[in-house]
């Protein structure tokens, strides 16, 4: 297990040497630049210069790449052109915001994907099993960004029922010591400072879980229904085990293992959804200070922040890995 | 393994517990919420567009920034309520001197700092000479704007064109009350200038104790102080509370303010940079108001019972000539072009109610607008008769317009074109659409090179003055107009410093008339720009220079 961890970590620093290298060129290959994204529309072509010269935008090529890798070893992300703040010190701001978003999402889609693909499975060919597969089309089909979009016309402008944007009421005064706002209201017992973080919550979680709920409830089905029919689940019910424990410990529990493989994919898919999610509802996450520095054309948040992502996924993918060895007891002999 | 999922299960089940809990003890609390919420209406929430680029106004130029330094930041000179006028604000009264070198200020007295410390004579030359002495990376553009732009340059630089090149020279204290601020050559828009937020009075013990002019990080961007992050210092009815990056800014009333406190104590500016989700914000109930209403959601909002408020308008959307196209060097083609337009239609069909036709390159509220000036009325005939008698009645002409952006004088470029464009074609012009997207394919045809021929584009204002809107447009050789006629250069320029001020607004109005004769471009419209709010807000003090404080807006019935 150890040695598992420790190829992957190595394995971690050339994909992300090649990453850097990828996402240097990209940032640069954006029309504009940063300078004209500060100066504004009139700015004189001395002023761009002068910017350029100032921030170095000017010199060659691999001499920037040199120089950023070189700041990135000594773990300075540079700065934000846009903020003027150190972009490690955005993003770790940022990063439970999002952290607690993919959460409540990701509880969201396996909460509801497994028991909607499992009743589809059991039931198949029935109504349940009609439902499930039509929601879950329509659950990947659907855009995220259309789908929250459609969550807030409805539930928040319309219904009222939802805040339409932030992750706090900003009349509300709250203290915050982690970031995470709903433990924040937990731990300093401003319990209403918690349910208004949950109330802002809802809309985008289900946004984001969207995909991710879909994509679990369609490998849950298949998986169910490729498990019901081996022989060990056979052997099971030969042996005259009760229906329910069967489908329990025996279907439920064997069936779980590619679909834990897939929620561990799924983590991915919600940084990237969250970019989409955040914007349209104003989340004060990674994600939509993402989206803002492409539209300021913010080298530094752009390299940084997509870095770092790739070092978050890397490392989930990673604990996923590793949890196999709980689920399936045969990896771990390997 | 068997216990595995349970463990799981039981975790759900507690989580939901919990949150329910949550649920019971908000609604147990239902009537007492107010000392947790911050208290039911004395909290003004205005939906920002983006985070201010930094709390230390002298080193901002953004509206955002502004937005909230007006609340915390008062300067010497402030704006007549609804208009572009100077009026007087932290300076009583000031007189200049008939060469116009020596501006004497009486300061208002009484007037204490955030930080308790007085605001004097001093802490004036203090501003000015920080201004004056920013050094390195702080005279970057992208941070001393304003400064540079009005004083043109500072004490000492390393870029030649800025090495002592200022109007500033000195600032003296002869008592508590009294700041004279000496000039080396006038420099008339000075007073309008200084209502600027960027010429806010700062608390000096401030500026020292968190090191405002510390910002570090040359060959890389900027990285601002404390002082530009959290300990913005003024004088104004609010102070500044928190700044949560991307989330929010929050600021509070300042008791000891020696004004008007009036109903708000605590303004909320929750960042929100879409702008459907502004408006959104404003339906669900979330936030009291926002800016930059479009046009398309006027009519809408008012419908659904929120108030919509106009700024009158303090900018300029113009035709621009190309007169590096041969066809359009020839002054008859140009005036055809303006005969052709239809301004009244045009601003009826296509720019939010409320939008003046313009006549000159700035609004009528600036001084220096000419009522006098050549104006091309809507005469398809004449603009025909003009053509043939240019030999141009089959003219083609390249027409540039920008794609999916929205600017404050031009809400919707493809409307605007759609519409010029027809009027073109009814006088026998066969237009040959040219759509490019905003920045950087735009702007850089425009502005960076010749190969352009009609274009739309604008500009806003930033103070009363003149040359603020033609310095910009016709103060010397450009891409954007392909002309060289050094006479009107010099007619504008020249009148930038003439020190009398009602010479100067002379000199405006000749410069003005000049250019309508020249006719560069056709000036076409002022758009309004819009504000909306929920229907129980009130006073709401609209200006056209956007010096906007929220202590004097009400809220509730």
């Amino acid at each position: 297990m150890t040695r598992l961890i420790m190829r992957r970590l190595a394995l971690l620093v050339p994909t992300l040497l090649g990453l850097s290298v990828l996402l240097f060129l990209w940032v640069r290959a954006l029309p504009g630049g940063p300078a004209t994204a500060l100066l504004g529309e009139r700015a004189t072509p001395e002023a761009v210069e002068r910017i350029n010269q100032l921030y170095g935008f000017d010199r060659p090529l691999p001499q920037q790449y040199v120089q950023w890798l070189g700041q990135l070893l000594q773990g300075n992300f540079g700065v934000s052109t846009r903020t003027g703040r150190p972009v490690l010190d955005e993003f770790l701001n940022r990063f439970p915001a999002t952290v607690e978003l993919s959460l409540v999402a990701l509880v969201v889609a396996v909460g509801l994907g497994i028991p909607l693909g499992y009743l589809a499975a059991r039931y198949q060919g029935r109504a349940v099993d009609h439902a499930a597969v039509v929601i879950s089309l329509l659950g990947v089909t659907v855009p995220v960004f259309f789908l929250a979009f459609l969550l807030k016309w409805l539930f928040a402008v319309q219904l009222g029922w939802f805040p339409s944007s932030g992750r706090q009421d900003p009349a509300m005064i709250a203290t915050h010591p982690t970031g995470f706002y709903v433990l924040d209201g937990l731990m300093t017992r401003e319990w209403d400072a918690s349910w208004d973080a949950v109330v802002h919550l809802v809309l985008p979680a289900l946004a984001l879980g969207s995909i991710p709920l879909a994509i679990i409830a369609r490998i849950t089905r298949a998986s169910v229904i490729d498990v019901q029919h081996a022989d060990y689940v056979r052997t099971a019910r030969a042996k005259g085990l009760s229906a329910p424990h069967v489908r329990r410990r025996v279907i439920l529990h064997n069936a779980m293992l590619p679909v834990s493989t897939t929620i561990g994919l799924q983590v991915g898919l919600l940084l990237s959804g969250a970019v989409l999610t955040e914007t349209v509802f104003a989340y004060p996450g990674i994600g939509k200070f993402l989206a803002d520095s492409v539209f300021n054309l913010d080298y530094a948040v752009l390299q940084g922040f997509i870095l770092l992502i790739a070092v978050v996924y890397a490392l989930v993918n990673l604990a996923v890995d590793v949890s196999y060895g709980l689920i399936d007891p045969r990896m771990r002999t390997r | 393994m068997k216990s595995r999922w349970q463990i799981v299960a039981v975790g759900v089940v507690a989580g939901l517990a919990l949150t329910a809990c949550a649920a019971s003890d908000r609604d147990s609390q239902g009537g007492t919420t107010d000392g947790a919420t911050g208290g039911g209406r004395d909290t003004f929430i205005f939906a920002a567009s983006s985070d201010p680029a930094s709390l230390d106004p002298a080193l901002a130029n953004d509206g955002e920034s502004f937005r909230v330094a007006r609340q915390i930041f008062e300067g010497l000179v402030g704006v007549e309520p609804g208009t572009a006028d100077p009026a007087p604000l932290l300076a009583e009264s000031w007189e200049v001197s008939d060469d116009g070198l020596q501006y004497t200020f009486q300061l208002k007295e009484g007037v204490t700092f955030h930080d308790g410390t007085d605001f004097d004579a001093d802490a004036v030359c203090y501003n000015f000479e920080r201004w004056n002495g920013f050094t390195g990376v702080l005279q970057s553009e992208s941070l001393s704007y304003y400064w540079q732009k009005v004083n043109g340059g500072f004490a000492t630089s390393d870029v030649e064109k800025l090495n002592g090149t200022g109007k500033y020279e000195s600032c003296e204290a002869p008592d508590a009350s009294t700041a004279v601020v000496h000039l080396k050559s006038p420099l008339p828009e000075l007073v309008s200038a200084l209502s600027l937020p960027a010429f806010s009075m700062q608390s000096p013990t401030a500026l020292q104790e968190y090191d405002a002019d510390g910002v570090t990080g040359e060959g890389d961007a900027p990285v601002l102080p404390a002082y530009a992050t959290g300990h913005p210092t003024g004088t104004g009815p609010y102070t500044f509370e928190s700044w949560s990056p991307g989330e929010q800014v929050v600021l509070t009333a300042y008791d000891d303010y020696w004004g008007e406190q009036g109903q708000v104590r605590r303004i909320v500016f929750p960042i929100i940079s879409d702008a459907t989700a502004r408006r959104q914000a404003l339906q669900a109930g979330d936030v009291d108001g926002y800016d930059l209403v479009g046009p398309a959601d006027v009519v809408a909002l008012e419908e659904a019972g929120f108030q919509i408020v106009n700024r009158e308008p303090f900018n300029i959307l113009y035709l621009g000539m190309n007169q590096a196209n041969p066809d359009l060097a020839d002054l008859r083609v140009r005036q055809a072009i303006a005969h052709a337009i239809n301004k009244e239609a045009l601003v009826a069909q296509t720019l939010p109610e409320g939008t003046e036709v313009a006549t000159n390159f700035v609004p009528p509220s600036v001084a220096g607008w000419n009522p006098d000036v050549t104006t091309y009325d809507y005469d398809p005939e004449k603009a025909k008769a003009l053509l043939a008698e240019a030999g141009k009645s089959d003219l083609t002409i390249d027409f540039n317009y920008p794609t999916n952006v929205s600017r404050p004088y031009m809400p919707t470029p493809e409307q605007v074109f759609t519409a010029v464009s027809a009027d073109l074609e009814a006088v026998g012009i066969t237009v040959n659409a040219v759509p490019d997207p905003w920045n950087p394919e735009y702007l850089d045809k425009i502005q960076g090179g010749a190969d352009h021929g009609l274009h739309l584009l604008g500009w806003t204002g930033d103070y009363n003055d003149t040359y603020n809107f033609i310095g910009v447009f016709f103060g010397g050789a450009s891409n954007e107009w392909g002309f060289d006629d050094p006479a009107l250069f010099s007619a504008v320029n020249d009148a930038r410093y003439v020190a009398d001020i009602d010479d100067q607004k002379a000199a405006y109005e000749k410069a003005n008339a000049a250019i309508m004769d020249f006719l560069p471009g056709v000036p076409l419209a002022h758009p309004v720009p819009s504000l909306a709010f929920k229907a129980d807000v009130h006073g709401y003090p609209a200006s056209p220079v956007q010096d906007e404080v929220y202590n004097v807006v009400t809220l509730g019935d």
